[in-house]
């Protein structure tokens, strides 16, 4: 015991760290804020360190270079000893820290804890979010399978949008012309060394500020922040009814945190890791890329935007949006914290919210996206076909020769890129349907050069028994009510 | 002289805010000092990081796809080719895909494989004669021209040529809207190029 205090007092006499820890641990905070909602924060920060920790083990065996990175991943899944926990610690602890991190910015918000003083630990806090999700995209690069591939080909491609540097941008972020072994080698340099650095320095002086601004105090419907009284209200508030952060607060931050990380342990045990997925080969293009679950969103969005709007937003849209979040602060720096009586913010931030959810879980099924194998993958179902005409029959193979099927469904299989066709007689006459096949339109191609005119009847055919049992198919009433007036002027040709 | 009349105080005084100043400037200079020495590091490091933005014309070389009888006259292929412009280390990245359409005997369209979209790989459905974009459902027309979707242009297509049989195109950098928005060639290479009969 003797010796390890003599070694202590040895390295406090030349470290001096003894006052300044004693101060941060000791220092009060307000005696409401030892709560669970409190405790994001810090499991982000736990969760940053396991990435740091396992992001070197796994970089003592990955190998960085075009040709070899996948099949280093497969070492790592495969024949490496637990190189396949590594990768799913890896990669389960990457999707909880942006999870972590988006619900610390949410309370952080609904809290009010970005007014007077703490406006620079927001606007540091929204830089780490967004390295945060810059770690996730070039994470999922290093992951170099035909997801990271087509990846960046997304990428280079909203890049070449930029007007005027657009080219010369495409060439930096691809490192040449192509996909190749360069964008690799800068995408790991930036996810390995430049974001990692600057995420470090960023959040230590989060967690700095967090330390001597003092912790934000529960927000009190009415207690607004002025910025003439606010310092004197908190110091009133910790030192007459406040509590050492250690342990008042730290408790709750450590059970947080050893949950977090069990649980990303619970997932990485239970999913595994995140492929790899097929190897980077451009020239296998049956594939069908999607981006990891934090980046479905834009994924969505860019399927629905118009056209038009399309470069426009892309360019515009995030610049405007982190403006607006780093600006909140500086505009919102005074007044009401608690959500009790800021009904915009809440209004802003559940719309944000059910967009996302909606975006990402639209994302989940793609039903803008064809389904490729539809046509030779899903038949047309047996009681489309019981009573058919050999004409219906040949209507219904034409129907999947020609991939009808990969973006029109029947009984629910097939893609959901054109309306389901189940009882599109009922809504279509039969020239409507001729028109729209021959000539397309809406979103539809047009198979006017490509199918012979017997085909062009056997589909319509196909298609217009295509109705509910008891309903008649559509028909086209003017056309009806013209032949009818024909039979009245001409009484003695009865029906 | 002047200093003879100044009090022993103010003499010290002096004294320090002269060598402080002068201490100062030593501190000004030596920054200025790494001012410069900062530049001349700087200008290198600059230029050695765009050292990839190159004219698009630097990248590009002509590249042979085979002899036109690999390609039979009204159909479409997948063809590859490796990038002409790759290091050792690219691996398979190396590689390039393409759709070789015959539309005639000498007749070509080569389009690239990437959706004028965003980039993701288009597939030939030759049943149907569209290209169809497995990532946000853009699809082409056999002639490369945009069918549906969210694509804005038609399929992005290479420069092309006959030389002794072999079908050559101008190729070496993925093609995005900043480099090849120009090359709306719905009319294939007829042309465009010098033509062996």
């Amino acid at each position: 015991m003797d010796i390890l205090k003599t070694i202590y007092g040895w390295l406090e006499h030349r470290l001096q760290l003894e006052a300044p820890v004693k101060d941060a641990a000791l220092h009060p905070v307000p005696r409401n804020t030892a709560s669970w909602w409190y405790v994001f924060g810090s499991a982000a920060f736990t969760l940053l360190i396991l990435q740091f920790v396992t992001g070197i083990l796994l970089a003592i065996v990955y190998v960085p270079s075009a040709g070899h990175a996948w099949y280093s991943l497969n070492v790592l899944n495969q024949q490496l000893e637990l190189g396949w926990f590594l990768r799913a610690i890896h990669g389960w602890g990457s999707n909880f820290m942006v999870a972590v991190v988006l619900i610390h910015m949410v309370q952080v918000f609904l809290f009010g804890s970005y007014k007077y003083p703490r406006e620079l630990t927001w606007i540091l806090g929204v830089f780490l979010l967004l390295m945060t999700l810059g770690m996730a995209f070039t994470g999922q690069v290093l992951r170099f399978d035909q997801d990271a591939y087509w990846g960046l080909g997304i990428g280079a491609s909203i890049t070449s949008r930029i007007p005027f540097v657009g080219g010369s941008l495409v060439h930096l972020l691809l490192g040449g012309p192509i996909i190749a072994g360069a964008t690799l080698s800068r995408f790991f340099a930036l996810h390995v060394f430049v974001i990692p650095g600057i995420m470090l320095g960023f959040a230590g002086l989060h967690v700095w500020m967090v330390l001597k601004l003092g912790i934000n105090e529960w927000p009190m419907p009415g207690r607004t922040v002025k910025r003439s009284t606010y310092l004197q209200e908190y110091h009133e508030l910790t030192h007459k009814n406040g509590i050492p952060f250690v342990p008042g607060a730290l408790w709750k931050d450590v059970f947080f945190s050893a949950a977090i990380l069990a649980a990303v342990i619970v997932c990485a045990v239970a999913f595994g890791p995140f492929g790899p997925s097929g190897q980077p080969d451009p020239t296998i293009v049956r594939t069908v890329p999607k981006p990891d679950f934090f980046f479905l969103w834009i994924y969505a969005a860019l399927a629905y935007l118009p056209p038009a709007m399309e470069t426009p937003c892309i360019l515009i849209a995030p610049i405007i949006g982190i403006g607006i979040l780093l600006a909140l602060p500086l505009y919102a720096s005074e007044g009401e914290k608690s959500w009790h009586r800021r009904p915009v913010a809440i209004l802003v931030l559940s719309t944000v919210a059910v967009t996302w959810g909606v975006l990402t879980h639209l994302a989940s099924f793609t039903p803008w996206s064809p389904h490729m194998d539809a046509w030779s993958g899903d038949p047309v179902p047996p009681k489309y076909l019981r009573t058919a005409t050999p004409l219906v029959r040949q209507g219904a193979a034409v129907f999947q020769a020609k991939q009808c099927r990969n973006c029109h469904s029947l009984e629910g299989n097939g893609g959901n890129r054109g309306p389901a066709l189940d009882a599109v007689a009922s809504r279509m006459t039969e020239d409507q349907m001729i028109r729209q096949v021959l000539q397309g339109g809406g979103n539809m191609p047009a198979y006017g050069k490509n199918l012979s005119p017997a085909e062009t009847t056997a589909l319509v055919g196909f298609l217009e028994t295509l109705h509910p049992a008891g309903d008649l198919p559509a028909s086209n009433a003017s056309l009806e009510e013209a032949e009818e007036r024909q039979t009245q002027s001409v009484p003695e040709t009865k029906r | 002289m002047s200093t003879g009349t100044l009090t022993p105080q103010a003499e010290s005084q002096t004294q320090q805010s002269t060598i402080v100043s002068r201490r100062w400037l030593l501190l000004k200079i030596g920054m200025i000092f790494n001012g410069i020495a900062g530049m001349f590091l700087a200008v290198p490091v600059i230029r050695y990081l765009l050292s990839p933005v190159k004219p698009d014309a630097a990248y590009k070389s002509w590249i042979t796809l085979g002899n036109i009888g690999n390609f039979p006259v009204g159909e479409t292929r997948l063809a590859t080719f490796l990038n002409p412009f790759r290091r050792p280390w690219d691996g398979e990245t190396a590689k390039v895909a393409c759709y070789v359409r015959r539309m005639a005997y000498e007749q070509f369209q080569v389009f690239a494989v990437n959706c004028a979209h965003l980039g993701c790989p288009v597939r030939w459905f030759p049943q149907s004669q569209l290209f169809m974009c497995p990532c946000h459902g853009g699809a082409y027309y056999a002639d490369g021209a945009r069918a549906s979707g969210p694509p804005e242009r038609g399929l992005f297509s290479y420069d092309c040529k006959i030389e002794n049989d072999l079908l050559k195109i101008n190729a070496g950098q993925m093609p995005t809207l900043s480099n090849t928005a120009k090359l709306v060639t719905i009319d294939g290479c007829k042309g465009k190029s010098s033509w062996t009969s």
